[in-house]
C-alpha cells in the first residue's frame, strides 16, 4: 500500500533535519535502514499499532523542548561496583566513564567507524528481522542516524555489570544511540542502564545472545518530567540461552518502550519485565512481541502499572508461537493500579498459537488499591499513606521480581518509595 | 478499659440498621465473651470498633479508657491500644509478613511518641514469640497470610497481637476454621497475654474456645443487642440448650 503523502511528507521533514553520520562498517546497514524508513514512512495517529499512543512528538522534526529535573538526578547503581560508560545529550563522557577494558568483555564504540566484523552482522539486523510481521519505523530511523552507542562483545562472565549511564543537559536535546550486544556461549553479562538521555531520547538495543549464553537487563529511565523516549530492544535467543529484562519509568511525559524477542533455539528463556508509575502528565507505552521458533521455550512478560492524576498506561503484548514450537510454556500478564478515577489503563493482550502442545495464558486487570488490605494494615496502625504505599509496592513485586538479583530488587523498590514518599509530601 | 454505651449502627450504603443499642463495658484485666447466633451483630460490632469504613454509628458512644475512639482513624485507635483479631485475615500478596509487622510496630511507637524498634531488637523479639506460637522463619518470611493455612493465619494473627501488645484485644471468632490442636495453641497464646492492664473482649459461636480462654462475663447478643448478661456457665448455657430459649426471654 502507498504511504499516504502526508505521513510522506512528515518523514521527509524528520529526516531532512537529521544528518546521516560517517558509519563506517554500518554505512551499508544505514542506507538500507534509511530507505526502509522512506518506504515505511515513520509512524502516525491512524496506525493501528499506535492506537493508543500518539506518536506525533516522537517523530516530528524537531523536539518539544524538556525542563531538567529540578532535584539531583541519583546515580541509581551506584552502590556497586560496576563499569560506568556515560553519555551525555547522546556525547560519550570519556572523563566521566571508567576504562573500557573489563575481563570477559569487549567494548567499543559504534562512533569509532574502526571495522567492527562481529557487529556488521548484527547492526541493523536483528531491527531488520523485528520489522515483520510489525513494523517499527523509529527503530529503522535509529539504525540509519544513531550518533552512538555501544558495541558489547561479551565472551565470559565479566566480574561486573556494564552500566550504561545517560545524563540530560540540554532542553532541547535531540539523541539517537543504537547498542549492539553479542553474547557467546557459555558468557554472561549485567547490563544496566540508567537516567533520562535527553529531551528526546530514540534507543536501539540489538542483543545476539549464542546457545547457553545469558543477558540480565535492568533499566531505569530518569525522573525528568518532560523528557520523551522511544526504546526498542531486539533480543536473538540460542538454544538453552537466557535474557531478562526489567525497565522501571517513574515521570517521562511520553514513553514507548517495545521488545521484541526472538526465541530461535530450543528450551531458551526470555522475561520482560516493567513497572511504571505515573502521576499527571504521563503516558507510557510498553509493546512487547515475543515470537516462539524453537522446542521447550519459555517466556514471561509481567508489566505493572501504577497511575494516579490523570496519568495513561498503555500495554501491547503478544505471543506468537510457530507451527514447530511445541512445548512452548508463555505467559504474559499486565496489570494496572489506578490510584483515582482520572487514570487510565488501555491493553491489548494478544495470543497467536500454531503449535498444539502448548501453554500459554494470558491476563489483564486495572482496579484500585485492595480496601481490605489497606484497612487490614490500618487497623494495626500503619497510617493510610504509609498502608498505601506499602500495597503499591506489593503491587508491582512481582514485576520487580522478575530481576535474579534481590540487591537491585531492593534498590528498585527504594527507589519506587521514594517516589510513592514524594507524592505524598 | 473499653466502655460501650447505647451504641447504634447501620450500614452506610443501605437502610439496614445492625446494631440497636448495644450497652458494654469491659474493666481492665477482664475477660469478656460475647456469644450469638448467626447476623446478631457481633461482627459489626467487632469491625465498627476497629473503624472499618462502610459504618455509620447514629446514636451512642464508644470509648478506651476513657477516650472516645468513634471518631478516630483505624490507625489512631490502634495506636491508642485497640486490636482486632480478624475473623478472615487478609492476605496481601507482595508483603512481607516480617515487614508488615516491623512497620506496624514502629508507626504504632512513633505514634505514641515512643523511640522505634530496630531491625535487631525487632528480630530478636518476634524470633522469640513465634517459636511459642511454633511459627517459623519461612513463615515469617512469606507475604502476610498468602498460603497460610487457615490455623496459621490465626497463629499470625496472636503473634501480631503479641508483638503489637495492645490493651483491649477484640477476638472475632477466632475459633472458627480450627482444629482442637490449633485453637489450643491459640489460646494458649491468648492466655499467655492475660494480664492485668490488658482485656480481652472474646466473639464466637461457640463454647468450645470458652473451655481454653476462660471468660469472666459472658453476653449474649441477638438482633443487635445483649440480651443477657451472665458468668461463665452461661456459655454452657448456649452449649446445651442452643440460643432460642434466651431469645423468647428477651
Amino acid at each position: 500500500m502507498a504511504v499516504a503523502q502526508v505521513k510522506t511528507d512528515a518523514t521527509e521533514a524528520r529526516i531532512a533535519a537529521l544528518t546521516l553520520p560517517a558509519g563506517g562498517w554500518s554505512d551499508a546497514a544505514r542506507q538500507d535502514a534509511l530507505a526502509r524508513v522512506r518506504q515505511m514512512g515513520l509512524p502516525g495517529s491512524r496506525d493501528e499499532y499506535w492506537k493508543y499512543t500518539k506518536p506525533q512528538s516522537l517523530v516530528s522534526a524537531e523536539p518539544l523542548p524538556a525542563a531538567l529535573f529540578d532535584g539531583e538526578e541519583e546515580d541509581m547503581f551506584g552502590a556497586r561496583d560496576r563499569l560506568k560508560i556515560v553519555f551525555v545529550d547522546g556525547v560519550f563522557d570519556a572523563e566521566a566513564s571508567d576504562d573500557l577494558s573489563l575481563e570477559g568483555v569487549s567494548i567499543a564504540r559504534l562512533a569509532d567507524v574502526a571495522d567492527i566484523h562481529w557487529a556488521k552482522d548484527i547492526y541493523g539486523v536483528l531491527e531488520t528481522n523485528g520489522q515483520d510481521p510489525v513494523e517499527r519505523p523509529l527503530a529503522a530511523l535509529n539504525t540509519a542516524f544513531a550518533s552512538d552507542g555501544v558495541l558489547i562483545h561479551v565472551t565470559g562472565k565479566p566480574s561486573k555489570p556494564i552500566n550504561l549511564i545517560y545524563s540530560h543537559a540540554s532542553e532541547t536535546s535531540d539523541v539517537m544511540l543504537h547498542h549492539v550486544i553479542k553474547v557467546d556461549a557459555d558468557a554472561e553479562v549485567t547490563i544496566l542502564e540508567n537516567g533520562p538521555a535527553a529531551a528526546r531520547f530514540n534507543k536501539v538495543m540489538e542483543v545476539d545472545i549464542a546457545d547457553t549464553g545469558a543477558l540480565h537487563h535492568v533499566r531505569t529511565q530518569g525522573r525528568d518530567h518532560e523528557r520523551r523516549a522511544a526504546t526498542h530492544t531486539f533480543a536473538r535467543l540460542g538454544k538453552e540461552s537466557t535474557f531478562k529484562s526489567f525497565t522501571l519509568t517513574a515521570n517521562g511525559v511520553m514513553t514507548r518502550n517495545e521488545c521484541v524477542i526472538e526465541l530461535t533455539g530450543d528450551d531458551a528463556v526470555a522475561h520482560v519485565a516493567g513497572a511504571c508509575m505515573g502521576d499527571g502528565d504521563f503516558h507510557h507505552d510498553d509493546t512487547v512481541f515475543i515470537t516462539h521458533d524453537a522446542v521447550n521455550c519459555e517466556s514471561r512478560q509481567v508489566f505493572k502499572k501504577v497511575l494516579r492524576n490523570g496519568a495513561t498506561g498503555v500495554f501491547q503484548g503478544k505471543i506468537l508461537v510457530k507451527p514447530d514450537a511445541q512445548k512452548t510454556d508463555g505467559y504474559q500478564i499486565s496489570q494496572s493500579l489506578l490510584l483515582d478515577d482520572d487514570s487510565q489503563f488501555l491493553a491489548k493482550p494478544e495470543l497467536e498459537i500454531y503449535a498444539d502442545d502448548v501453554a500459554c495464558s494470558h491476563g489483564s486487570t486495572s482496579g484500585a488499591i485492595d480496601e481490605d488490605g489497606l484497612f487490614y494494615l490500618r487497623a494495626r496502625g500503619v497510617p493510610r499513606g504509609i498502608a498505601e504505599d506499602l500495597l503499591t509496592i506489593a503491587f508491582i513485586a512481582e514485576a520487580v521480581q522478575e530481576i535474579e538479583d534481590e540487591d537491585l530488587q531492593e534498590e528498585i523498590n527504594g527507589r519506587v518509595a521514594g517516589w510513592l514518599a514524594r507524592r505524598r509530601g | 478499659m473499653l466502655e460501650i454505651k447505647n451504641l447504634h449502627v447501620k450500614l452506610e450504603d443501605e437502610d439496614k440498621q445492625i446494631l440497636k443499642g448495644v450497652d458494654l463495658t469491659v474493666e481492665s484485666g477482664k475477660v469478656h465473651a460475647i456469644m450469638g447466633p448467626n447476623g446478631s451483630g457481633k461482627s459489626t460490632l467487632s469491625y465498627v470498633l476497629s473503624g472499618k469504613d462502610g459504618y455509620e454509628v447514629t446514636e451512642g458512644t464508644a470509648a478506651l479508657e476513657g477516650e472516645e475512639i468513634l471518631e478516630m482513624e483505624a490507625e489512631e485507635r490502634a495506636a491508642a491500644g485497640l486490636f482486632l483479631a480478624f475473623q478472615y485475615p487478609v492476605e496481601i500478596p507482595g508483603v512481607g509478613n516480617m515487614t508488615f509487622l516491623r512497620t506496624a510496630v514502629n508507626a504504632q511507637r512513633k505514634a505514641r511518641g515512643e523511640e522505634e524498634m530496630t531491625s535487631a531488637e525487632f528480630l530478636k523479639v518476634i524470633r522469640a514469640k513465634a517459636k511459642d506460637l511454633k511459627i517459623d522463619a519461612d513463615m515469617l518470611k512469606r507475604p502476610v497470610n498468602v498460603g497460610f493455612s487457615g490455623g496459621e493465619k490465626k497463629r499470625n494473627e496472636i503473634l501480631q497481637m503479641a508483638m503489637l501488645e495492645p490493651k483491649m484485644c477484640i477476638l472475632d471468632e477466632t475459633d472458627s476454621g480450627l482444629d482442637v490442636d490449633a485453637m489450643k495453641l491459640v489460646a494458649d497464646g491468648v492466655n499467655a497475654l492475660r494480664d492485668a492492664g490488658r482485656s480481652f473482649l472474646v466473639i464466637t459461636h461457640y463454647q468450645r474456645l470458652l473451655d481454653h480462654i476462660k471468660p469472666d462475663v459472658v453476653h449474649i447478643m441477638a438482633n443487635g443487642r445483649i440480651i443477657k448478661t451472665g458468668g461463665p456457665e452461661l456459655a454452657l448455657e448456649v452449649e446445651t440448650q442452643g440460643y432460642a430459649h434466651l431469645l423468647e426471654e428477651a
